[in-house]
């Protein structure tokens, strides 16, 4: 079924990237190489479990298995098959959305995810919905105020926060906030049976905080100076001349055509979220797929990790997609320039 | 070899006598950049040296797990942590494995990234777009999915560690390289050198490659500083070469369950600072020489 539907949409896509034109045209283009990204990624990853000197079955059993035991996993999870097959078979179950069952929990690893990928994708949206209108302010805020206290002390700031790695900012926030100290904030996500993310939104704010401080840096700097660039130009000139008050100057006349430098950092970040979420998510205990990724990495469960990671590898290449068809819309001279 | 080599031992001063005088004497007037200088090198001495001056040994016990020095009949500076080791001498300990490890792996991705960001920068043909297209391919995985990956199969080693971080730092570097030397490859001198028919190798070497060594220097510093923390990370989650060694990132997770309540916080506060400091140190260093190279190249220095 996925399949099938797999093949149509292809056939959409190639035919859309000979004959379509302009903006359809591209996206077609685009999409396909999206899509030719992750197949080599879902290579690198399943290929790299075959570097494995001896193969997965003998990974889980340990070194003292018995040839018996191994050659009954073995058969069982078609790991004698030709390796082609293999590949396939596992590229079939994650396009269907099926991975199957992990070989070291035998527990059916979509019922395993299903919740944590809701909750990661919370967490994800939560800190890209911060993150964004916050990093336009500050960008806004130090470009309109170029080269003054303000705009020192917020760039400079910026600089160290990029330079900290999320696990020291995080620890920084629960030393500050939930420790003896001042003890406002829960130091770990703890849910309830009944609980889910959304429900429980103090204990959201450490974690979504966390990843926010990871991405304003970035993106703020790159609208400040793609701001600046467009706040020096002909038009904008203009705009002041007539009188148009600077609030609007900026806010109308520079930011949309300053959009799309921000757009492609906006999407690096969310990309970086993907992986951002491993450490945050084991950090404050959160129960989405990045501590799933970490705790199916301890175990060896190799599946599992391998699933995610095309997950994590799938975000990325979504986003980055969405990034550049929106640049594309955002700005009027390469519109015509698709061809 | 050697200009290639020099720029990752940023902690150092050996970059400074290494790199292209004009950038980096620029960027030392800069005040950010002497901060990050003196703390970055302040740091990589005490990761590096500072097990030397340890009190006790790295997996000698000093008394009682999570005690206030006060508490031990032992003089300890700040106390003992998990297992009742001494976590001053841990910390002077466990700075080396994450630093080695992340100087290492960026030298591995500035050797071989600038090669292939030449290369491509030459050629500008099919080699080119090949080469770059699979090195985007590469970076659509973010770094820490990978070595996950490969440390869920074979464990994680120290040289595995180097490796993954190594090669995935690899594209980020390419594309710099090559973003930067693009342009020099159509300067005059360029065409000179090839009309008196140098051979490829040596106009790489010698055409190209002393013309991107700012951007590389920015680059270079800036991998540092992620694979620092990248690799401290790592061990943070919980993935080092030897459990039972020293090392800042494990050293964090294993201590801050005292963290709550204020218990003993010392074994995991004296990493945090130690990474933060090390990581703005090289970040403030990246800054200033690409503050100084825009500087430079817009002919005027800043200050």
């Amino acid at each position: 079924m996925a399949l099938t539907l797999l093949i149509i949409l292809n056939t959409l896509l190639v035919a859309g990237a000979v004959l379509g034109r302009g903006i359809s045209k591209f996206i077609c283009k685009r999409l396909l190489i999206g899509e030719l990204s992750l197949l080599i990624i879902s290579i690198i990853i399943f290929g790299a479990t075959q570097l494995l000197p001896s193969d997965v079955a003998q990974a889980v059993l340990g070194r003292d298995a018995t040839p018996e035991r191994l050659a009954i996993l073995r058969e069982q999870w078609g790991l004698d098959r030709p390796i082609t097959t293999q590949y396939l078979d596992w590229l079939g179950g994650i396009i269907r959305g099926d991975p199957g069952k992990s070989f070291v929990t035998n527990v059916q690893i979509t019922s395993y995810l299903s919740d944590r990928v809701v909750n990661s994708l919370f967490l994800l949206l939560l800190a890209t919905s911060i993150s964004v209108p916050l990093s336009l302010m500050i960008g806004g805020m130090t470009a309109r105020r170029r080269d003054s206290v303000v705009d020192g002390v917020t760039t400079n700031t910026m600089l160290v926060l990029a330079s900290l790695p999320e696990f020291v900012v995080g620890l920084t926030l629960v030393i500050v906030f939930s420790t003896g100290l001042w003890n406002w904030l829960p130091a770990v996500v703890q849910l309830d049976a009944e609980a889910r993310p959304w429900t429980e939104m103090k204990q959201m704010i450490l974690p979504t905080i966390t990843l926010v401080a990871g991405a304003v840096p970035y993106i703020s700097r790159v609208t400040r100076i793609s701001l600046i660039e467009v706040l020096e130009s002909d038009y904008v000139e203009m705009a002041r001349l007539k009188g148009a008050p600077e609030r609007t100057v900026l806010w109308r006349h520079a930011l949309p055509n300053a959009l799309g430098p921000v757009l492609q950092v906006i999407a690096l970040n969310v990309a970086y979220f993907a992986a951002g979420v491993i450490v945050v998510e084991f950090l404050f205990n959160y129960p989405g797929i990045g501590g799933a990724m970490r705790a199916g990495v301890r175990a060896n469960d190799v599946q599992v990790v391998q699933f995610l990671a095309m997950i994590l590898a799938g975000v990325y290449v979504v986003t980055n997609l969405l990034a550049d068809v929106g640049t594309i819309l955002v700005t009027p001279r390469l519109r015509t320039r698709v061809e | 070899m050697s200009a290639v080599a020099a720029p990752t031992t940023t902690t150092t001063t050996a970059t400074i006598a290494a790199a292209p005088p004009s950038v980096m004497r620029v960027a030392l007037r800069m005040w950010r950049t002497r901060i990050g200088v003196l703390i970055a090198t302040g740091m990589a001495l005490i990761a590096v040296f500072g097990r030397y001056f340890a009190p006790y040994g790295e997996q000698e016990f000093v008394g009682k797990a999570h005690q206030w020095p006060g508490e031990l009949d032992k003089e300890t500076l700040f106390g003992t942590g998990d297992l009742g080791y001494d976590v001053w001498s841990r910390f002077l300990y466990g700075g080396r494995p994450v630093l080695i490890a992340a100087v290492l792996a960026t030298l591995l991705a500035l050797v071989i990234g600038t090669l292939i960001g030449l290369l491509a920068a030459y050629d500008r043909g099919k080699l080119d777009s090949v080469v770059m297209r699979f090195m985007d391919v590469i970076l659509s995985l973010p770094q820490v999915i990978m070595s996950l990956v490969l440390i869920s199969i074979f464990s994680a080693s120290a040289k595995l560690i180097v490796l993954t971080v190594g090669v995935t730092t690899v594209p980020r570097i390419a594309r710099v390289v090559r973003g930067a030397a693009v342009s020099v490859v159509e300067r005059d001198f360029v065409s000179a050198a090839e009309a008196l028919g140098e051979s490829r190798w040596r106009i790489i070497r010698s055409e190209l490659l002393p013309n991107v060594t700012s951007p590389l220097l920015v680059e270079a510093n800036l991998r540092l500083t992620f694979a620092i923390g990248l690799i401290a990370g790592l061990g943070f989650l919980g993935f080092v070469s030897d459990p039972g060694a020293a090392n800042w990132g494990l050293m964090i997770d294993e201590h801050r369950g005292k963290l709550r309540g204020w218990d003993q916080p010392w074994g995991s506060v004296l990493p945090i600072i130690a990474i933060a400091l090390l990581t703005v140190g090289t970040g403030l260093i990246a800054d200033g020489i690409s503050r100084a190279s825009a500087g430079i190249d817009r002919g005027r220095a800043p200050e």
